[in-house]
């Protein structure tokens, strides 16, 4: 077996029964510690493909592989598996009824059977992490755009997931923001975290991707490793995106 | 002077002669406990059916169609019980409530008690509006709350149970309320088919004594002020839940 966390196999996600296809036939490997970063023109399917590892998004075809499971399966019960896959949202996705710590232990004790205070330190120790600790008892609405994205990253980590993925998380913030969003996410990435990374930031891409895919029409034109993607573009299409964005 | 004495004489013994002779104030106060019993239980009643057609519905709206996808027949039940609670939501809200309450009095529960075929008949009708009124609670919730909490691999009903519903209470009690209110006055109709609520006794009243001024004006007061203390109570909660907002 390699060390492939994530294998997807001909993955199609299609509506209005065909008419749209947002992802037509992705196949692609993710291994082990491995930070890969999807790019690609806004309706290309980059989300699309990143919310069908975890199911968010039905794929209609295709199967995905997780840690050798497939759970496109009808049979696997992809709750299980989903604790071990860690999202990050554009929009955050605080629960907004909830404080901070609350929203960071939640989960641990509910679906891990955590005791409460074990969870509570863990979240503490996250939380110090990036620099909010004193804000554990604040709530959601009370917290900038870029705090509560770090939060959201915390809170992914209290279950303790085999990978992260991002799902354009910088997209929603103030540009004075996205700089501290970025930091936690490239050490995230030094720790040798799993990370799948949907962005718009270049930047982080060239400087912290092992891999970067490009996207469009729902399926990938082009993979390699930044330098490949960024200095060396074959397909034209990506030549035309780099052109609009760099 | 004369003439205003004449007056307070003359209301004097009207108010006598309606209210004090042969204890007609009692028939005023067991209609009024009628129409608050009939209140109570039908807005019970209404809650039991409201939680579960808004379930069915909610469920099939969010769940639609990744079930559709992974197919089996748990999608083709949920499609035929929301297609069930569709109709009856339709149903009960087109026809008067005063033809539904004639309908249990005389075709479908002509031999049960007149307060129980009230409850029944006033319960299941609110329970069509009860519904679409947690369903809308249920939807204004932004979608990302519960994709974040599925992403954590929460199943589905905890979702809704910890993260969802929770923040759907306030935004639905005030309007929940609203409906109680609502019911309240709506029961006045019960006396269309003999039962004694407040409306019917000041109508006894009134047959008997040929006046309409006071029993008529009486029983509108009381309807007033019980209103009126219902929407105050209303107004203090929102209140509250505005404040445990942060």
């Amino acid at each position: 077996m390699s060390d492939n966390i994530i294998e997807v196999r001909g993955l199609k996600k299609h509506y209005l029964g065909g008419k749209v296809k947002a992802l037509d036939g992705v196949d692609t490997n993710i291994s082990r510690g491995e930070v890969v970063v999807v790019i690609g023109p806004s309706g290309s399917g980059k989300s699309t493909f990143l919310r069908s590892l975890n199911l968010l998004e039905m794929p209609t075809d295709g199967t995905i592989n997780f840690n050798g499971t497939n759970i496109t399966d009808k049979k696997v019960n992809i709750n299980l598996h989903r604790q071990k896959m860690g999202m990050v949202f554009q929009h955050f996705n605080l629960f907004a009824n909830m404080n901070i710590i609350k929203n960071m232990t939640l989960a641990p004790t509910q679906l891990l059977k955590k005791s409460k205070a074990e969870a509570e330190e863990k979240a503490r120790n996250l939380l110090k992490r990036v620099g909010l600790e004193d804000r554990a008892t604040a709530f959601p609405s009370q917290l900038s755009g870029g705090q509560k994205q770090r939060v959201a990253i915390v809170r992914a980590l209290c279950m303790e997931p085999e990978v992260m993925l991002f799902d354009e998380p910088t997209s929603a913030l103030d540009p004075e923001m996205v700089g501290e969003v970025l930091e936690v996410m490239k050490s995230l990435a030094k720790e040798g975290m799993t990370m799948v990374v949907v962005t718009h930031e270049m930047g982080f891409a060239r400087e912290v991707a092992d891999r970067v895919i490009f996207m469009d029409e729902g399926k990938i034109l082009e993979e390699g490793t930044p330098e490949e993607i960024f200095d060396n573009p074959k397909c034209e299409r990506l030549q035309n995106f780099l052109a609009k964005v760099l | 002077m004369d003439a205003l004495n004449t007056f307070f004489l003359g209301f004097k013994e009207k108010f006598i002669l309606c209210f004090i002779d042969d204890k007609r104030w009692e028939w005023l106060v067991e209609g009024f406990l009628n129409s608050i019993i009939i209140t109570v239980l039908a807005l019970l009643v209404g809650l039991v059916v409201g939680i579960i057609l808004a379930a069915i519905r909610s469920s099939y709206d969010k769940n639609e169609e990744s079930l559709r996808i992974r197919g089996g027949i748990g999608y083709h039940i949920l499609r035929f019980l929301n297609a069930i609670s569709k109709f009856y939501i339709t149903v009960i809200r087109g026809i008067p409530v005063v033809v539904q309450l004639m309908i249990w009095y005389f075709v479908i529960m002509a031999a049960a008690d007149d307060i129980p075929i009230a409850v029944v008949a006033f319960g299941l009708n609110s329970g069509a509006y009860v519904a679409e009124i947690f369903r809308g609670g249920i939807m204004s919730i932004d979608n990302g709350q519960f994709e974040a909490g599925r992403s954590m691999g929460f199943s589905y009903f905890q979702t809704m149970v910890h993260i969802v519903i929770p923040q759907t209470v306030k935004s639905t009690l005030p309007t929940l309320l609203n409906e109680l209110i609502a019911l309240f006055k709506e029961t006045s109709i019960a006396g269309y088919v003999g039962i004694l609520d407040l409306t019917k006794a000041g109508e006894r009243i009134r047959g008997i004594t040929f006046e309409s001024v006071l029993p008529l004006g009486a029983i509108a007061v009381i309807y007033l002020v019980t209103v009126v203390v219902l929407t105050k109570i209303v107004t203090v909660i929102e209140r509250r839940l505005r404040r445990n907002e942060r």
